[in-house]
């Protein structure tokens, strides 16, 4: 299933959200059950699924990891599943390094201090991420659709980071 | 989901926890993360003029599975020369840990650990 068609939006990383939402609410509208209670028994079944697809659609474009790994997946390449370590010993260890900073943030004697830290640095490498990631997604050559995979891999890491530092702050507030 | 007995017991008790001084040239480093969950692993070992693994010591961020995995291959890889080391297979881990099959890529995660810190060796001695 082709979800940029499916919204008639362009196969591209950058989405314009606004469109998105205004596509999936007149899709939604045009398959309701309510416009197939007298329709056949097929049709109606044809419907609840392609209402399912929208949801799923909308659910998998809004997102940009999600956006970008259905994009690959439409070029051939196919990370969702996969089952594969990832190597990057710089990139690990500086994984390593943040999840050793979250780990201080309870005994700190300050701190909202390093969760404003961790916050920081986060955010700037999620955004610088986010950047590349359009950029080879851009290319749209198989050698540039690999490394942006990599990446996808890598913010990954920060989505993850992201939410343990939601976790630990709000048990450090109680 | 409820987690093995023998998870529990790693989990809890993990064995070898921590890192060897980074300068020592005896040894050596894997480190290997899963992007899916957002682990990351740690696996060192130490080597003995012999070539055997004299000691292992590992850092793990992620789910119990996880830390149990990477706790039993440092308990496993003690005693084994570089190679015999290089024949744990995930399968192996997954088994004596009773992993269910959501949790199968902790012990994928733990031999590449162990594989990455072995070429970590050989890249550092010549071989």
């Amino acid at each position: 299933m082709n979800y940029f068609q499916l919204f008639q939006l362009p196969a591209q990383f950058d989405v314009d959200l606004t469109e998105l939402g205004t596509r999936y609410l007149a899709l939604q509208k045009q398959f309701h059950p309510d416009n197939f209670a007298s329709a056949s028994e097929r049709d109606r079944m044809l419907a609840v699924q392609q209402a399912a697809n929208i949801n799923d659609g909308y659910h998998s474009l809004k997102q940009p990891l999600l956006r970008a790994e259905h994009l690959l997946a439409l070029r051939g390449v196919k990370i969702s599943a996969e089952q594969r370590s990832f190597t990057d010993t710089a990139f690990l260890i500086q994984q390593m390094e943040l999840r050793e900073l979250l780990g201080e943030i309870p005994h700190a004697a300050d701190p909202d201090a390093l969760i404003d830290d961790a916050e920081r640095q986060i955010r700037v490498q999620k955004k610088q991420l986010l950047a590349s990631l359009s950029a080879a997604l851009g290319s749209n050559t198989h050698e540039h659709d690999l490394a942006a995979a990599d990446i996808i891999r890598k913010l990954k890491f920060f989505f993850k980071l992201e939410q343990e530092l939601e976790f630990i702050a709000q048990q450090t507030q109680d | 989901m409820a987690y093995s007995n023998k998870v529990i017991d790693h989990y809890e008790n993990p064995r070898n926890v921590g890192a060897f001084a980074k300068d020592d040239p005896t040894v050596a480093t894997g480190m290997v993360g899963a992007p899916a969950c957002g682990d990351v692993m740690k696996l060192q070992i130490k080597v003995n003029d012999q070539g055997i693994i004299e000691d292992a010591k590992f850092k793990t961020y992620g789910c119990g599975s996880a830390i149990a995995s990477s706790s039993l291959v440092t308990e496993w890889v003690k005693g084994k020369s570089l190679d015999e080391a290089a024949q744990i297979k995930n399968t192996d881990i997954a088994q004596e840990l009773a992993l269910p099959p959501v949790k199968i890529h902790c012990s994928i995660l733990a031999e590449d650990a162990i594989k990455a810190a072995i070429a970590d060796y050989k890249q550092r001695h010549g071989g």
